[in-house]
């Protein structure tokens, strides 16, 4: 099983209401986000083209956090999800240093934290909060290794990028073109 | 032309705009670990040559100050911790991917053996002291009759730690300016030039001083061979390692990087080391705290720069 997020880049317009869901249900401190959007201008005026991304943890396959943590506490759970076990984070912040995403924060309460697809959510069937949320059906959550899935369809069907594949980590967020 | 803003408010504390998660107690720790790393490596390689009494200042009295440099060290380390409590978990868990996990354990061997190293030398070094408690005597007796095989462990565990420092850094992928091969070799050789440059500045042998400031000379163009083959190595790379060497070719860490670094704790030193060797005068302590002044503010700069790096998207 390798649970996967497809975001199609034709359908978002940027609402931001997946960042205040998973703001909501997580109860991200003020101040903070385990998700965002990114609006990327490319092209010279007149030929512009604006992409507008929800970006979040990319879950990698090679998470190089999890690799840098000293104390397991950044570890692969069901399903491929990157976790941070906030009784094992001692702060260094090597696990924020190592990610090219910016993914991951400093809680006030002094442990790292960071996107969980909402596993929460994921273990009773249900989708992380951001997805279902979002008024233009923009994203797909499920199991790439389920070729039956929704998302693996999609992402057979569609053409597809994900973000700084260079950097090695094998993300599992596509973004749909 | 790709311009890209983030929309939605996002303002990571230590994350946005640039990353700054790290301050001034990571490159006092890698400091102050490579210095620590570089007085017990000359101090166990002269112990094993024999040579403690020709070269007492660096056998027997610098490694006096190795525990304390680490317990500063240390302490700082544990100030940057943001979960301090949880600190405990580095020594329940053994990571071997983990550059910070290799650090944790290197440091619990170190620290205690560099305590003991420092005791085995405590008699040569106060002839007079009373020691009080025969139970003391005894024990510092004991750990003498080890002296050698603690030399060949502390000669290893030396060049982990002052080369661990670097590769922390280098195991970064995400951090390009961080992410070369070379910063383990730089900051152990950087480590050892600054023992080197301690040693010449504290000693009242002439001979010491000699030796000392020809190894100082070694390692200083050794490290400028490998700041060259860094920004070489960047230069040829990717984009973004190309981006990362140009903060120094030009971007904001030039005049820091050139001037401190290279000038102050390098060039100039070395000019000065020459000149003294030549048997002009020059006060020791000049040159010596320039190479000190130098290793410091490598790490800040590496530290400081690393974060400022990023891959582009």
């Amino acid at each position: 099983m390798r649970y996967a997020m497809a975001i199609d880049t034709r359908r978002c317009v940027g609402c931001s209401d997946c960042v205040v869901a998973c703001q909501t249900e997580n109860d991200v401190p003020v101040g903070y986000c385990r998700d965002w959007i990114v609006e990327s201008m490319s092209g010279t005026y007149p030929e512009l083209q604006l992409e507008i991304r929800s970006e979040r943890c990319n879950h990698c396959s090679d998470a190089p956090c999890v690799r840098a943590c000293p104390t397991q506490a950044s570890h692969v759970g069901k399903g491929g999800i990157v976790l941070v076990e906030e009784s094992e984070c001692i702060g260094c912040k090597a696990c924020i240093a190592s990610c090219p995403y910016d993914a991951r924060y400093v809680h006030p309460e002094g442990y790292v934290d960071k996107c969980t697809f909402c596993i929460h959510r994921v273990e009773k069937g249900q989708n992380p909060a951001c997805v279902d949320v979002c008024p233009t059906h923009a994203m797909i959550f499920g199991d790439m290794d389920d070729l039956n899935s929704d998302i693996a369809k999609l992402v057979a069907r569609r053409k597809w990028k994900t973000l700084i594949p260079e950097a090695g980590t094998k993300p599992n967020i596509y973004y749909l073109l | 032309m790709v311009e890209e803003i983030i929309t939605s408010g996002r303002m990571t504390p230590e994350v946005d705009p640039i990353l700054h998660i790290w301050g001034w107690e990571i490159p006092l720790y890698l400091f102050l670990g490579g210095f620590a790393a570089g007085i017990l490596f000359f101090s166990a390689l002269f112990t094993l040559q024999n040579k403690e009494n020709r070269y007492s200042m660096a056998v027997k009295a610098l490694p006096l100050a190795v525990p304390v440099l680490l317990a500063i060290g240390l302490g700082a380390l544990f100030l940057d911790l943001s979960h301090k409590l949880y600190f405990w978990q580095l020594y329940t868990n053994i990571r071997w991917e983990s550059p910070m996990s290799w650090g944790a354990w290197t440091l619990m061997l170190v620290t205690p053996l560099s305590i003991l190293w420092a005791a085995s030398w405590i008699e040569d070094l106060f002839p007079n002291l009373d020691l009080r408690y025969d139970w003391l005597k005894e024990a510092i007796r004991t750990i003498r009759q080890y002296q050698k095989p603690m030399a060949w462990a502390l000669i290893v565990l030396a060049v982990i730690l002052g080369m661990y420092t670097g590769i922390l850094l280098s195991a970064f992928n995400a951090r390009p300016f961080w992410n070369s091969a070379i910063m383990g070799p730089l900051f152990l050789t950087s480590g050892l030039s600054a023992a080197a440059a301690a040693i010449t500045l504290l000693t009242k042998e002439h001979a010491e001083r000699s030796l000392f400031t020809k190894i100082d000379l070694i390692l200083i163009a050794v490290e400028l061979f490998f700041i060259i083959h860094l920004f070489m190595g960047f230069l040829a790379s990717t984009q973004v390692h190309i981006q990362a060497a140009e903060m120094f070719l030009g971007g904001e860490f030039t005049v820091p990087f050139w001037v401190w670094v290279v000038g102050i704790g390098l060039a100039i030193p070395a000019l000065l080391e020459i000149l003294e060797l030549r048997k002009r005068f020059v006060p020791t302590y000049v040159p010596a705290l320039m190479v000190i002044a130098g290793s410091l503010m490598l790490r800040f700069i590496v530290v400081e720069a690393g974060q400022a790096s990023r891959w582009l998207y």
